[in-house]
């Protein structure tokens, strides 16, 4: 599903990713785990071709595609999902509105024509029902005035009704209460399927509770420094971040 | 102009002096005395202020020279009496009742009909009918708003506009259905107009006011447009100022509201297109309990510019004011923003909020914007907010992430940035209509229309599919 080889990248001469290898594979749940400061969420805008950076070496293989020098736009619509640590308010825009033209503009490119209107709001429903969802969430503009648990939910919501190959959720647990992380989590894994993936970005090992990870990585100044299963995330809750400190 | 090549310059000034003394017994047709010495007055007033120039702290701004630049007509003869409006004009705003007062070239359109009385009271008719025909409320309101000592195209309106539209509403009247006035500017050469409306509301009535300006020929016209407006006590104004005139066009709106107690206006000037567009809203809030909301919207682009002057006069205690101007400029366009609240000394617990935003989309395009606090109560709320941004880049990377291009995403943001002005539009239909317009004119595919302002041509034709389906399902 995803390969990242080498991976280095600098943001202003300064170099956040250290050469980065990633394996994901159909199926599986990743959880990157570290402390702040360490070049998770460069990573994801990385892979989700955000522009401002320097990659210097490497390159990303997305279902055996370099995606290296696609946009934005056209590595979602080639499957990839990036769930946002803090979503961006786009008032006056509904979501509903907003995904059914993100769901033409991703079909348009793979060559369907726009979803009709009843498969799209059924879509809607089933999957409003799926995340336990408020009725009134879809005809709002998209995160205007949201809590930060909403923010989250509608990230999760979007990610349901875009059905990507792999979701990457960025800090999607942080700011959330038990019930909002439950609900994330829930979404998380109703929506896993043999041919997608999920690689979480956490900076605690609480939503691990919820979502079992296939695969933890430690990512510490810039490098995978360490990989393993789901008992690492227990073991870094244990000793804390200081641990991979002294290994390193 | 820049390459220091001495240009002639047409003498305007001088052309109109000739028009105004040539032509004394049509332009003074219709005057009473009370009229005739306000326009002996505002002539003389403007003869020594003349047109306004980069000098003047006010027009700092906006330059008129180029606009001024033209041999233009002036006409003192009211269009035929054959004139088939309908043949002109109509709306197609679906679903949008309106009483439609249309004006042809500054004059009131309708001259089989200069008057019309309807069974709540409510009059429309033509201004230069209502001099003569109601000489109380003209003496009451006339020239009593508008400033003609502080500006000179203010001073030349009064001069030498002939005609307009008169609107009356008594006292406790509720007019049910939208008035709509429409301005067409329809002629074979250059054209310099002068119109002048007044609207009237008595005490304890209400009123929703649609002001369109169009034009349908394609040559070079100056409209230089007064509308004095007096809101009475406890009554309410709910206006619009659709603007979307071609790239020949300047069009210099001042809008004098003057407010009692308890009373409540709405307006917002909504401008699409046009070549030089100057909106000033002059309110003056005298009595207490007052509200005023001025809103306003500006999407430009190649050379256009446009220039919003907002002047807040809280003059009595308990009042408040808001205001919120947002405006795209992409190319080479050009936009003024002067908000000047002034707050009297004995109008305490005055609350007045100021804001506007701009994103300019290239580096050609600028803004101007000054907001201007005035002070002289000590216990008020005042507000001010100005800010010049691009597009935000972290929204348009959520955007695209989702698979919308950035073409798209940018069209989205930038009509998200509008859509804030646009709900303020309290009718549905025209709140509908002007959705539709603003998110063409950022795609691109709004021409300037043949017709009206909310005639949106295209749309039949074109069948225009906006990828940002944006419609409600």
């Amino acid at each position: 599903m995803l390969s990242i080889r080498n991976l280095r990248v600098s943001i202003n001469g300064k170099e956040i990713l250290k050469g980065i290898d990633l394996e994901v594979k159909a199926g599986e749940v990743h959880a990157i785990m570290g402390p702040n400061g360490t070049g998770k969420s460069t990573l994801a805008y990385v892979i989700a071709g955000r522009e401002g950076y320097d990659i210097t070496e490497g390159e990303i293989i997305f279902k055996g595609r370099n995606i290296m020098d696609l946009s934005a736009e056209e590595r979602a619509c080639e499957g990839l999902f990036l769930g946002f640590q803090y979503p961006v308010e786009i008032p006056g825009v509904s979501i509903t509105n907003f995904l059914r033209t993100a769901i033409n503009e991703q079909r348009k490119y793979r060559g369907l024509d726009p979803v009709p209107a009843t498969e799209f709001l059924a879509r809607m429903e089933e999957k409003k029902k799926l995340l336990e969802l408020q009725e009134k969430l879809a005809s709002r503009s998209v995160n205007e005035g949201f809590s930060g648990g909403e923010k989250k939910k509608n990230e999760i919501f979007q990610m349901a009704m875009l059905e990507p190959s792999l979701a990457i959720l960025d800090e999607t647990d942080s700011g959330l209460d038990i019930d909002a992380l439950r609900i994330v989590a829930t979404g998380v894994n109703k929506l896993r399927r043999p041919d997608n993936a999920t690689v979480v970005i956490t900076h605690y090992q609480r939503l691990l509770e919820y979502i079992v990870p296939d695969v933890v990585h430690v990512l510490f100044d810039g490098r995978i420094v360490k990989s393993g299963g789901k008992e690492l995330a227990l073991q870094l809750e244990e000793k804390g971040y200081e641990w991979i400190r002294n290994e390193s | 102009m820049d390459s220091g090549i001495v240009q002639t310059i047409y003498d305007l000034k001088e052309y109109l002096k000739g028009v105004f003394a040539d032509n004394q017994p049509e332009i003074t047709r219709n005057d009473t005395s009370f009229v005739a010495q306000k326009r002996a007055k505002a002539f003389e007033l403007f003869i020594k202020t003349g047109f306004p120039h980069a000098a003047l702290e006010r027009w700092r701004g906006t330059d008129l020279s180029r606009a001024l630049n033209h041999e233009y007509h002036s006409l003192t003869e009211p269009p035929s009496a054959d004139l088939d409006i309908d043949k002109i004009f109509k709306c197609d705003v679906p679903h949008f009742e309106t009483q439609l007062v249309t004006q042809l070239n500054g004059w009131y359109a309708d001259r089989n009909n200069l008057v019309q009385v309807f069974p709540n009271g409510l009059v429309i008719c033509s201004l230069a009918t209502a001099f003569t025909k109601y000489p109380q409320l003209i003496e009451a309101h006339y020239g009593k708003y508008a400033d003609d000592n502080a500006e000179g195209l203010t001073a030349l309106n009064t001069a030498m506009s002939q005609d307009g539209i008169f609107i009356y509403v008594p006292d406790n009247v509720t007019v049910e259905q939208n008035i709509q006035m429409v301005n067409i500017t329809d002629f074979k050469q250059n054209l310099f107009l002068n119109t002048r409306n007044l609207v009237i509301l008595g005490e304890n009535s209400h009123l929703r006011l649609v002001q369109c300006d169009d034009s349908i020929n394609h040559d070079v016209t100056f409209i230089n447009t007064v509308t004095e407006v007096k809101i009475g006590r406890n009554s309410t104004l709910d206006h619009y100022k659709l603007q979307n005139k071609d790239d020949h066009t300047t069009l210099i709106n001042s809008m004098f509201f003057h407010q009692d107690e308890g009373s409540s206006l709405s307006t917002n000037a909504i401008s699409l297109n046009g070549g030089l567009i100057r909106n000033l809203s002059h309110v003056t809030m005298s009595g207490s309990h007052s509200s005023s909301e001025i809103y306003g919207l500006y999407l430009m682009d190649r050379y256009q510019h446009v220039d919003n002057q907002v002047y807040i006069n809280h003059a009595a205690p308990e009042c408040e004011s808001r205001e919120l101007f947002k405006g795209v400029l992409d190319d080479h366009a050009s936009g003024v923003f002067n908000g000047h609240i002034k707050v009297h000394r004995d109008a305490q617990k005055t609350n007045a909020f100021q804001t506007n935003r701009n994103i300019l989309l290239s580096d050609k395009a600028s803004i101007d914007t000054k907001p201007f606090l005035e002070i002289y109560a000590d216990d008020v709320k005042c507000s001010h907010g100005a800010t010049i941004g691009q597009l935000d880049a972290e929204a348009l990377f959520y955007i695209r992430s989702r698979g919308i291009s950035q073409s798209n995403a940018k069209i989205l943001l930038m009509y998200a940035f509008a859509a804030e002005v646009i709900n303020k539009i309290s009718i549905p239909e025209l709140r509908q209509r002007m959705d539709d317009m603003v998110k063409k004119r950022l795609r691109g595919e709004l021409s300037q229309c043949e017709q009206c302002v909310l005639n949106c041509s295209t749309h039949e034709h074109q069948k225009a599919e906006f990828k940002i389906d944006l419609s409600k399902i």
